[in-house]
């Protein structure tokens, strides 16, 4: 078994990668708590979204849902549609681990886009594993810290509409849908989710236009691309 | 549902999502169709999420007010590679600042 990291591995670019990943994002967790106190949660389970949910994505449109007066129902059905890429994640890092069973659970809950990122991004395996481990691991740590001290600081703020905190939500779901947005397909999704959105948001209550508007990625991903790779 | 039952509902069915792909066959997840439209679902979602939080108001109506000025100045910085939390923090400002001006 020569499978532990040997000391020339952690001088590779993964760790530094990792490291650098992990501190940006952990940093933006801030964000993160003093939404989810925005939104309505509380404290304890802002927090506990970052502990056991940990998919920035995921808890920014849970605390969405629920802080436009939807539904808690329609708020976990928008969070855990948009955990599904989160399989795909693991599906490609699973091999690249190689991991005995009982590890594969931690390495699940730290499979998110970040820490797969990395890891695809490295050229051999070994890195490709140490790139894993230390983003997800830094990104944990530091994201679980900083919701925290963003749900404490939004809890002592009061109003949050008055520090524009709603306009920030706003800006964090532009600021993850951003990268995603390269081709015509990605547009085509996000103009047709558009539309759905306004046409059913005024005969609908909160947080069921978001998963009629998730029928866009059907819409536009299901009809086979017939003939398109020729050209 | 309760906040409590939805918030940990939700913490459960992530894990579980990304504990399937670790588990799951592969032939399960690697359908054409499955990897087509799973890129594009948080595309959708997320789409929608802006629309919801930047220009409907409480009833749903199209409105016009300090979130979309915030939303426009995100959009500035993304377009100037700005990071996630300059790009959250400048809009909140932004907004902030709109509200205080009207009154």
């Amino acid at each position: 078994m020569s499978e532990r990291a040997r000391f020339a591995d952690l001088q590779g670019p993964a760790l530094r990668q990792g490291l650098a990943v992990g501190l940006a994002t952990g940093a933006y967790g801030i964000s993160c708590g003093a939404l989810g106190v925005a939104a309505g949660l509380s404290v304890w389970q802002t927090v506990l979204t970052s502990l056991l949910l940990f998919s920035g994505g995921s808890q920014f449109a849970f605390f969405g849902v629920i802080g436009a007066g939807g539904s808690p129902v329609a708020a976990v059905a928008t969070s855990t549609l948009l955990g599904v890429r989160n399989a795909f994640y693991g599906l490609q890092m699973v091999r690249v681990l190689d991991v005995p069973r009982f590890v594969r659970p931690l390495a699940a809950h730290l499979t998110i886009d970040e820490s797969t990122a990395v890891a695809i991004g490295q050229r051999d395996l070994r890195q490709a594993r140490i790139g894993f481990w230390v983003t997800g691991l830094t990104v944990f740590a530091l994201w679980n810290l900083t919701t925290l001290v963003g749900a404490l600081a939004g809890d002592a703020l009061g109003d949050p509409r008055a520090y524009g905190l709603d306009a920030a939500a706003a800006a964090a779901f532009v600021a993850l849908l951003w990268p995603r947005l390269r081709g015509r397909e990605p547009l085509a999704t996000a103009a047709l989710a558009v539309v759905l959105t306004v046409v059913v948001a005024p005969v609908a209550p909160a947080g069921v236009p978001v998963l009629v508007a998730g029928l866009a990625a059907l819409a536009v991903g299901l009809p086979r691309p017939a003939g398109r790779a020729v050209a | 549902m309760t906040l409590w039952v939805a918030v940990l509902l939700a913490c459960v069915l992530a894990f579980l999502l990304k504990l399937s792909g670790y588990l799951v066959p592969e032939q399960v997840l690697a359908r054409p169709w499955v990897q087509r439209v799973t890129p594009l679902l948080p595309v959708a979602l997320l789409s929608s999420l802006v629309v919801t939080q930047a220009l409907l108001d409480g009833s749903g109506t199209l409105t016009l007010d300090a979130r979309a000025a915030g939303v426009v100045v995100a959009v500035v910085a993304l377009v100037l590679r700005a990071p996630f939390l300059l790009v959250v923090v400048l809009a909140a400002v932004t907004a902030a600042l709109v509200r205080l001006m009207a009154g």
